[in-house]
């Protein structure tokens, strides 16, 4: 398989006035095409900083991120977003979903900025929705869908351009454990049958198991990086 | 990059959002263009006003008046002793190359009576190249002839409002009326006329036969003379050369020395007038300008929505970073939004502009005219002021940093 991710020696350093926060203090590791991996640690160990570089919403003080085969390294503003509109969907814990906007318009948003006909993007929007299985919903705002249904929603905004790799920083924090299994069956089946990428950020075990691969931060290090015995989880 | 109309369906919709504060916002473009294009219209108006009096009064039109114009020492003003005499009027016919044609002028109030009516109006003696000169035409009956000039007839013409109130819809030619006393056949009637520069309701009048005038009606204590001269020259090209032969005729036949003042002045009349009309172009322009700064004053309001709005949305900007909106897409979407403010701010400016000059014509009486490039003119600068004053804003957007953005509560 290909290497989809390659970072190597990454740190970040937050400068706040005088006083440097190290977040990330030089990490290294690869995803191949196609994994499901989870990113777990405890608050302040960095997680979210490594997810924003991943996301190539940020860039790293020093080290490598190569994504795809690009090196993100001397990329402008620009380039960057190009990346995140064709290579990345995210799911945040907060949904990010935009207010007194139908869920098909807030599907239809990343297509807005990657030059999709009008009429494509009605079906495709449609069809990304159908996967997560809120075909019905498709004109109700976000104040009239459950959280567990506005995160479906996230998830088919973020499937909705093909790209390769969804990057969920907390996806389940806002949700009853049953919405979260669901949620999680959702990316384990995305994972499964469309080949897709996962990168998840959690704090819970239960959800980590999901993934075939566990990534463990601790004072922006990585402490460990280990298969789960038993991918899934049995129905 | 963002596609135009998408653009333009995302603004429509946060404006939507917002209802209130979109109109409000909204609110100085629409006084802006209203005021610009009302302010136009006025002084549109005004130039269009002189220019049809320009044209009423007779084109290429010069007077000489008895006096002198430079009133050095004690010498009387223009106008006070009369020096002009109709063999003048005679002598410039003649000699003046550039002179289509002359009339002179003997006039004064005089009250006109008919059957148990009567009527104080001016009564202008003078001779039949008068109507030329004024481009005055007849509006029934004929014009007196040279022969009654040389004989004196007793014969008038009327104007339009001395008809009008002396037989109301009789037909007065071949009717007797009587001026001071003296009976005067009526032989026709002119056209109207309208209002003068001054006001005066240049309808409101008599042509009689100079000679007449003098014999009969004024009994003047200068025999042969007359009040002023009014001269037609061949072209307004030819004003200037005109004016330069009746100066060294008059002075000649005034035998005036080289060291004298005139004892006549030349005006050039259509000269005065397109200065007047030059003035009244710049004053529309002035207003124009004051009326504009409305609605840069508008920009600026937009511009303070924007910003607060561009604040409060500042989590939806970093939602639509995060899908891989790129700088310019985040730029035009509230520079859109802003020139939608402003387009449709100045829409409706455009109907409060129009609605405006009618009131202003039909309440206070002032002569408007709201031309199309007024209203193009308004508008695109309404949009310009949009683009101009919603980049700031919309510049701020683009840039702020993503990651914040999505943070932020
Ligand atoms: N913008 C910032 N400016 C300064 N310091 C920051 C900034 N963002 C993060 N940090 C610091 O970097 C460190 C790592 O933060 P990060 O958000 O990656 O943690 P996390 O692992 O996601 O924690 P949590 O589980 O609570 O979400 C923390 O010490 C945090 O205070
Ligand atoms: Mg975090």
């Amino acid at each position: 398989m290909d290497m989809l991710i390659k970072v190597e020696n990454i740190t970040k350093i937050y400068r706040v006035g005088d006083v440097e926060v190290p977040a990330i203090r030089g990490v290294s590791f690869t995803i191949k095409s196609g994994e499901f991996v989870s990113i777990m640690g405890h608050s302040g160990s960095g997680k979210s900083t490594i997810m924003n570089i991943l996301g190539c919403l940020d860039k790293p003080t020093e080290g490598s991120y190569m994504l795809d085969g690009v090196d993100t390294k001397n990329l402008a503003r620009d380039q960057l977003a190009d990346i995140r509109s064709r290579k990345i969907g995210f799911v945040f814990q907060g949904f990010n979903l935009l207010a007194r906007t139908s869920a098909l318009e807030n599907v239809e948003l990343p297509m807005f900025y990657s030059g999709v006909s009008v009429a494509e993007r009605k079906r495709k929007s449609r069809y990304a929705l159908s996967i997560v299985g809120l075909d019905d919903r498709g004109h109700h705002h976000p104040s009239q869908l459950s959280g567990g249904q506005q995160q479906r929603v996230a998830i088919a905004r973020a499937l909705v351009n093909n790209a390769p790799v969804i990057l969920a920083d907390e996806p389940t924090g806002n949700l009853d454990s049953k919405t979260s299994n669901e949620i999680m069956d959702l990316f384990t089946r995305l994972n499964r049958e469309s080949n897709i990428t996962i990168i998840l950020v959690t704090h819970e075990e239960d959800i980590a198991k999901y993934s075939r691969r566990i990534i463990r931060f601790l004072d922006g290090l990585i402490v460990s990086d280990e298969k789960v015995k038993k991918a899934g989880r049995k129905k | 990059m963002i596609s135009i109309p998408s653009a333009f369906k995302i603004s429509f919709r946060a404006l939507r959002v917002n209802k209130m504060r979109s109109v409000l916002t909204m609110l100085g473009m629409i006084i802006g263009v209203g005021a610009v294009i009302t302010m136009l219209a006025v002084g549109t108006g005004a130039s269009m006003k002189i220019a049809e009096q320009i044209s009423s009064m007779g084109s290429n039109l010069l007077i000489i008046l008895p006096g002198s114009s430079t009133s050095g020492g004690v010498r009387a003003g223009a106008g006070s002793v009369p020096t002009l005499s109709v063999s003048d009027y005679e002598a410039i016919l003649k000699e003046c190359t550039s002179v289509e044609d002359a009339a002179p002028i003997l006039n004064g109030i005089a009250q006109i009576v008919y059957s148990n009516q009567n009527w104080s109006t001016i009564v202008i003696g003078t001779t039949p190249g008068f109507l030329n000169v004024r481009d005055w035409p007849l509006d029934s009956g004929r014009a007196f002839t040279e022969q009654e000039v040389k004989t004196a007839a007793k014969v008038a013409l009327l104007g339009q409002t001395v008809a009008g109130n002396l037989f109301s819809d009789a037909n007065p030619v071949g009717q007797i009326i009587r001026i001071k006393n003296v009976p005067f056949i009526i032989i026709g009637t002119l056209s109207s006329k309208g209002q003068s520069t001054q006001g005066q309701d240049q309808d409101d009048t008599i042509l009689i036969p100079v000679t007449t005038a003098q014999k009969k009606i004024f009994g003047t204590a200068f025999p042969g003379m007359v009040r002023i001269i009014m001269v037609k020259a061949k072209s307004s090209d030819d004003l200037i050369r005109a004016e330069i032969q009746l100066n060294t005729l008059l002075r000649q036949r005034h035998h005036i020395s080289q060291k004298q003042d005139n004892d006549f002045t030349v005006r050039n009349l259509t000269q005065l007038m397109q200065t007047a009309e030059q003035s009244a172009k710049v004053m529309t322009l002035l207003l124009g300008a004051i009326a504009s700064v409305s609605l840069i004053v508008g920009g600026i309001g937009i511009m303070n929505i924007m910003l607060v709005s561009v604040t409060e949305r500042t989590r939806e900007i970093g939602i639509r970073m995060s899908v891989g909106a790129k700088t310019w897409d985040i730029r035009m979407q509230f520079i859109i939004e802003a020139v939608s403010l402003s387009l449709m701010g100045g829409a409706t400016g455009i109907i409060f502009g129009l609605a405006g000059s009618q009131m202003l014509t039909s309440l206070v009486g002032w002569p408007t005219i709201v031309s199309i490039l007024s209203i193009v003119l308004a508008f695109s600068f309404s949009g310009f002021v949009g683009i101009f004053f919603g980049f700031y804003p919309a510049y701020k957007a683009s840039l702020l940093d993503p990651i914040e953005a999505l943070r932020y509560e």
